[in-house]
């Protein structure tokens, strides 16, 4: 632009034009205006991305206690309860469901979107299930919270993963209304996707969390 | 989940109970955050005497102050075992449910979509959702005076195992159980809140408002809610398995073979500095959670107040931003003294004295902003200034403390306590002053009466060097942190007559403040009707009447062409050019295409 510019001290941003309002990194998509500017992304996105990153910080927090206490020399890995194993097939089925939902939607097919999405919270359920059976099987065998340190930390982990995961099963009741009440897949899938987002990440900490707990 | 028009307009629909108390308005929260925080101000204070009253003066019997707490004084003076919980609560009241709530909450949601230009939060419900949890955390801090036992004795940093085994001490009871809640529903609505801040700032931006435009308080909120996102978490797993501890049995913290009350407690094999290390890690950041947003808010106000630009824009942003990262990598310096490898300490100094470049970038920006300004000696500009000077004292010491030889003498003493009193909290304290002077009129569309400002400025500027900077020669003297009385040690006998006067200068600070009340009450319904922009200030929050609107901007939202602090540009018709204000051709003689005019 060579027309003469009202003074200001602002400096130059490199890439831009001085003085040029830089609408595509801003914007509200409702106020009229001459340039109607999106959001680059959902806020929904954003917000799960946030809360992911927060909840690794906790279960960092938690797990980097547990290295330091298995540094120990009085400790002793626990049983392994054998639904466990189970459990595990369960939970990466769901997401393998939820991935598939999400991969038919933008395909256009937003019966398998509906579908995918309560395969994947039914499975959750059966998870959530198979967790409380984990913990029966170790009662059973009498291993309990205060059994042994290794025994604290399993109930404490699993525990409030398993607290993460009933927040993730009704972030997929809500999923799933939402994408019965949709008329088209791209609509189901602004819902889906983020809960999508936070879904995978529940079971990839779960990985995570039975992987440090009995292989490490 | 943006506000529509539709609902824009609606506003006179919404019941009194909508509209003021469960209100999802952006403005209304950040003002209910202040005001909540203010009332826990004054209990924080209030505790803070009782403190004075103590040590200044031990052995001495108050029966009026007996009255308030009959549980807590016996035969008119302050039992130990009280004396500890209202130190513990004093701090946790303080930088919890004071500074934090404040500051973060009551700033940052009032200022970030103003400032930025949007109607609303990214999600209202949540930022609701977010206050509402703090009354109730309130409550529950509070019961704890009431249960058996008392209150917590183990400090604000709830060190184990003090915190962890309920025969420790008599307010390890239910007592710690309630502060364990407390602040667990506290880092909830801290989470909540920091989730709405970055997407908000992120999402909402209004046309022209690049990252590069925000004003420093966004800046400030924005670099804080990554913070208290990050930083947060820790404490809260520390918190959930200490309450196993307490509650289960679990024996994460508690080490074996304790014997307390000549009984050997059941834990065993737990590792207390592990505590330690996960509260530092939340705990060091959130003095930055404290100090961060005042930079921003100082920044702002020195800008607008001294009628310049702020010296050094972007090293201001990158010092916030290095501050923070900085943050997560100095916890171990609170620790010297726990035992740890000397070259671990070695590293932690390291990375803590760091610290201090860029501080000293924000001063020597804050400086230079000043130099040779026409200044205008508002309260908020004098509380500002006065920060300034707190955050310059304080940081010095921080470098004596920073060192592990200096630290492992002066660890624990009052030299830490004066050490953090100036630097963070009496530093946090100025920039919520500042903040409250500055936007009151945006809040309730009133102004505030100067002249008392200006003496409740001078009397707590005094109030706080009187008070703490003889704290110093007291900790080099070693006086002990959180010690019931000097007359028990020998060393300390000599300290009377000083700490007395500390809690003389403590008293007359205390009752400065109430200056501070009475102007602000006062001012809320008497107070001269503020215009829409009485400081002649740049962002956009100014551009808007006072108070906002809800949805803050009428029917479009403001477009920005430059950024926030275009003062006394050269040429131009007056000596600021609000952010609104487009590139327009050069002012002609008869003056056409005014920047100034709205």
């Amino acid at each position: 632009m060579a027309v003469p510019q009202a003074p200001t001290l602002e400096k130059p941003p490199p890439p831009r034009g001085p003085n040029r309002p830089n609408g595509e990194d801003g914007g509200h998509p409702r106020d009229g205006g001459d340039a109607m500017v999106r959001p680059p992304l959902p806020s929904a996105r954003i917000a799960v991305w946030l809360l992911v990153g927060a909840i690794t910080i906790l279960f960092a927090a938690f797990t980097s206690t547990y290295l330091a206490r298995r540094g120990e020399a009085d400790w002793r890995v626990g049983p392994l309860p054998s639904i466990l194993w189970l459990n595990t097939l369960v939970l990466l089925l769901s997401s393998a469901s939820l991935y598939w939902a999400r991969h038919r939607g933008r395909r256009g097919h937003l019966d398998d979107v509906r579908m995918g999405v309560a395969v994947a919270t039914a499975l959750g359920v059966l998870f959530l299930m198979g967790q409380v059976a984990a913990w029966r099987q170790l009662v059973a065998a009498g291993i309990y919270l205060t059994t042994n340190p290794h025994s604290a930390f399993f109930y404490l982990l699993t525990g409030t993963h398993a607290v993460h995961l009933v927040g993730g099963v009704a972030a997929l009741g809500y999923a799933l209304r939402a994408a019965r009440r949709a008329t088209n897949p791209a609509r189901a899938l602004e819902v889906v996707e983020p809960v999508a987002t936070y879904w995978h990440f529940v079971d990839g900490l779960w990985l995570y969390l039975f992987g440090i707990l009995f292989w490490l | 989940m943006t506000i529509t028009h539709h609902e824009v307009h609606a506003d006179h629909q919404l019941s009194f109970v909508r509209r003021y108390i469960f209100s999802q308005d952006h403005k209304i929260i950040g003002i209910q955050y202040l005001m909540t925080s203010f009332v826990m101000a004054l209990v924080g204070g209030l505790l803070a005497m009782l403190i004075r009253l103590q040590v200044g003066f031990p052995g001495a019997r108050w029966p009026l102050a007996g009255l308030l707490f009959p549980g807590g004084f016996s035969g008119g003076a302050i039992k130990p075992d009280f004396y500890l919980s209202v130190v513990t609560m004093h701090g946790t009241i303080m930088i919890f449910f004071v500074l934090t709530t404040s500051l973060s909450g009551g700033f940052g949601n009032f200022l970030i979509p103003l400032q930025i230009g949007a109607r609303d939060m990214a999600f209202p419900f949540l930022n609701m959702l977010s206050y509402w949890l703090y009354p109730p955390a309130i409550l529950i801090l509070l019961a704890s005076f009431f249960v058996a036992g008392g209150a917590p004795n183990s400090g604000w940093t709830a060190y184990v195992p003090l915190s962890a085994l309920k025969e420790a001490a008599p307010g390890s009871g239910l007592g710690q159980t309630l502060w364990l809640i407390a602040l667990a529903m506290l880092i909830v609505a801290f989470l909540f809140g920091s989730l709405n801040y970055i997407t908000t700032i992120f999402q909402m931006r209004t046309r022209g408002m690049s990252m590069m435009r925000m004003p420093l308080t966004i800046w400030a909120m924005f670099v804080t809610a990554i913070l208290m996102l990050l930083a947060f978490p820790v404490l809260f797993a520390a918190v959930i398995m200490l309450l196993f501890d307490r509650l289960a049995g679990t024996s994460f913290f508690v080490p074996s073979g304790l014997v307390v009350g000549g009984q050997l407690i059941s834990h065993s094999g737990g590792n207390p500095l592990l505590w330690q290390h996960l509260f530092w890690f939340l705990g060091h950041p959130e003095v930055y959670v404290l100090i961060l947003p005042p930079m921003g808010i100082v920044s702002e106000i020195l800008a607008t107040q001294a009628r310049k630009p702020i010296f050094g824009y972007r090293y201001m942003v990158g010092s916030m931003v290095a501050i923070a990262g900085l943050s997560f990598l100095v916890w171990g310096h609170h620790m010297y003294v726990s035992g740890m490898h000397p070259l671990v300490g070695a590293a932690f100094m390291a990375t803590t004295l760091v610290i201090a470049i860029p501080s000293a970038i924000k001063t020597f920006n804050w400086v230079a902003t000043l130099w040779r300004a026409r200044i205008r000696f508002s309260p908020a500009m004098l509380f500002a200034i006065g920060f300034v000077s707190l955050f310059v004292t304080g940081g010095l010491t921080g470098i004596f403390l920073g060192s592990p030889p200096v630290d492992i003498y002066l660890h624990d003493t009052y030299f830490v306590v004066a050490h953090f009193h100036f630097v963070m909290a009496s530093a946090a304290l100025f920039g919520l002053f500042a903040g409250t002077y500055h936007w009151f009129p945006k809040m309730f569309g009133r102004m505030m009466d100067e002249r008392l400002g200006r003496i409740h400025f001078w009397l707590t500027f005094v109030g706080i060097y009187a008070t703490f900077f003889p704290m110093h020669f007291a900790g080099v003297a070693g006086m002990m942190r959180r010690i019931y009385s000097t007359s028990l040690y020998a060393h300390l006998q000599g300290l009377g007559v000083l700490n007395m006067f500390i809690s003389l200068a403590a008293f007359g600070l205390g009752l400065a403040q109430l200056i501070f009340a009475y102007n602000f009450l006062v001012s809320l319904f008497r107070g001269q009707k503020a215009e829409a922009n009485p400081w002649e200030a740049t962002t956009l929050e100014w551009q808007t009447s006072s108070p906002p609107p809800h949805g803050n901007f009428g029917d479009t939202l403001p477009t920005v062409y430059r950024w926030p602090y275009d003062y006394s540009v050269p040429d131009a018709p007056r000596d600021y050019i609000p952010q609104t204000v487009p590139p327009t051709p050069l002012p002609v003689q008869g003056g056409a295409g005014d920047p100034g005019a709205q």
